[in-house]
């Protein structure tokens, strides 16, 4: 099989099915990551709740999570997956493995992009009469945001790479046209397309949120 | 402007800190009254307290003995609400200015407010005043990596100012700038402290500094107060070793105190860099003086610094060097 209308066809849906599986995957693990970074950050033991026991429990439980290796996760967390999406193929199978995987990830990255934040700064609004909640929303988080947007860039492109390998377990996107084509069936060319959308949408992912992140950059002008 | 309402004090105030190291004794024995509208100086080596003790004083550090009384109220009877509220009724600015690098100018100083749940339109009003006050009303959109030290202290100052507090705390404000821009800081504190009446605790290791704006002086060495009082007072008569030290610099401690003649200070202010004022006392009053320690130097081409003389046993000639160091009004000061 060449690259005919119908493979065109398949690239597009493939390349949907991917951006769906990372973009679906990256918004939820912020949702949990940004939280958890910010419990890290705050808990430690120069924050501003220090929490040693808070602070290690959620670094162990982190750490657990970040030791093994995603083909494995995939397949480890398949019962939670069907009672959570209600199968265990196709895309939406591949959401709460790279949930998992990205979520406590996505935490670390938060979190030593929030540790950026001068305690000065930190101090100065502790002098002003801020509230631990406040000094979160007013000062740790938008002062740390160009180093947040660099941070997605990195943890998006993770997800994209991690939801390439989901072809395994019978996932679909330009990762599973990879393996399917490619590696069983031999198909190089088609292999080398997919690969290649991949490579743009790395590109892409990487560009805007960089770009996004110097331009947002109060610091330097 | 001052008058004798003591606005903070602190008692037996002390602050150990447990480290894993052991224990670090910061502070110990801290008693000082700071008198409403006064500016009080707190100076010390680097390592001698000052910096906790300044923040003890709006429980950024808390104490662990004794304690820190703001307006009458003991800042350790008071829940963490009343602690922030306090809080906002002190100003601090720091070294290192600590603005917040990603809000313009005009977010900056508005920031206390919204802290504080101010209205949005009231908060813009007065964050622009306050930026006209430290002459940055031109730059309220500008961002901080676009200003200097001196302008970044300033806006500082603003913002410390925003909630009209009643005490504006500076820790080491004007270290990190050139000398000519800590003298605009300053008099930029004087300015306020004069026109706004806010009470100011310039935390410092600078003697200079506390000889251009400070009313009143502690001296801080090894955890605790070495020796307290006005300025003109401790500079006279420095008692302490610590205190003589800071106040003379390290050259002034091989001189010998011990005579009997009287001994005077003369401040040089750089003024009068350009006049030999020895070579004319000498002349003037044609009797000679022992210079016992001199230590000036040149800041911005200008002679600042000081001398000790020791004057002659004969009254009338000590007089007349005296009354041609008033003529010529150049400070001076008797030292013992």
């Amino acid at each position: 099989m060449g690259i005919d209308a119908q493979s065109i066809t398949m690239f597009l849906a493939e390349t949907w099915a991917t951006i769906y599986m990372t973009l679906i995957s990256a918004v939820i693990s912020y949702a949990i990551g940004i939280p958890l970074g910010v419990i890290l950050v705050v808990t430690d033991k120069d924050g501003i709740a220090p929490n040693k026991m808070i602070h290690s429990i959620l670094g162990v439980i982190i750490n657990i999570f970040r030791s093994i290796p995603f083909l494995i996760l995939l397949v480890m967390v398949l019962p939670i997956t069907k009672i959570l999406v209600g199968t265990t193929l196709g895309a939406r199978a591949v959401i709460p493995p790279l949930i998992f995987a990205s979520a406590p990830y996505i935490g670390r990255m938060v979190e030593s992009s929030l540790k950026e934040v001068p305690g000065g700064v930190i101090e100065a609004a502790k002098s002003m009469g801020a509230s631990n909640w406040q000094i979160i929303y007013k000062v740790l988080i938008p002062e740390a945001r160009p180093s947040l947007y660099v941070g997605a860039a990195i943890s998006i492109t993770t997800i994209l790479s991690y939801s390439a390998m989901a072809g395994f377990v019978g996932g679909n996107g330009l990762g599973a046209i990879a393996l399917n084509y490619g590696y069983y069936r031999y198909q190089y060319d088609i292999m080398i397309v997919a690969v290649v959308i991949l490579v743009v949408l790395v590109q892409i992912i990487q560009e805007s949120w960089m770009g996004l992140s110097r331009k947002t950059d109060k610091r330097v002008r | 402007m001052s008058d004798n309402n003591i606005i903070i004090s602190l008692k037996r105030m002390g602050k150990t800190f447990y480290t894993s190291a052991g224990d670090v004794v910061a502070l110990e024995d801290i008693n000082l009254d700071i008198r409403e509208h006064s500016i009080q100086g707190i100076i010390g080596l680097s390592g001698a307290g000052k910096s906790t003790l300044v923040r003890c004083i709006n429980y950024l550090e808390i104490p662990t003995s004794g304690q820190v009384i703001f307006e009458g109220r003991s800042m350790g009877d008071m829940d963490a609400k009343s602690v922030r509220e306090s809080r906002r009724k002190m100003g601090m600015i720091f070294q290192q200015f600590n603005l917040l690098d990603q809000r313009n100018l005009l977010r900056n100083v508005t920031f206390p407010l919204e802290i504080a749940g101010a209205d949005k339109k009231e908060a813009k009003r007065r964050a622009k005043e306050l930026l006209k006050l430290v002459e940055l009303d031109d730059r309220a959109n500008s961002y901080p990596s676009q200003l200097s030290g001196g302008q970044k202290q300033r806006v500082a100052i603003a913002r410390a100012l925003a909630t009209n507090p009643k005490v504006l705390l500076c820790d080491e404000a004007t270290s990190a700038l050139d000398p000519k821009t800590t003298g605009q800081i300053l008099e930029l504190l004087k300015k306020i402290n004069k026109e706004l009446g806010v009470t100011i605790i310039v935390i410092t290791h600078e003697m200079a500094v506390i000889e251009a704006i400070c009313d009143d002086v502690a001296v801080i060495d090894n955890s605790h107060i070495a020796e307290s009082g006005p300025v003109s007072q401790i500079f006279a008569n420095p008692r302490t070793e610590i205190g003589r030290r800071l106040i003379l610099g390290d050259g002034a401690k091989n001189v010998d105190f011990s005579g009997d003649n009287k001994k005077i200070r003369i401040v040089f202010d750089g003024r009068k860099a350009s006049e030999p004022i020895i070579s004319d006392l000498v002349l003037t009053s044609k009797t000679p003086v022992n210079i016992l320690f001199a230590n000036t130097k040149e800041v911005e081409g200008k002679a600042v610094g000081q001398m000790i003389i020791e004057l002659p046993e004969n009254k009338d000639d000590a007089d007349k060097i005296v009354n041609y160091l008033i003529s010529k009004e150049i400070k001076y000061e008797e030292v013992r």
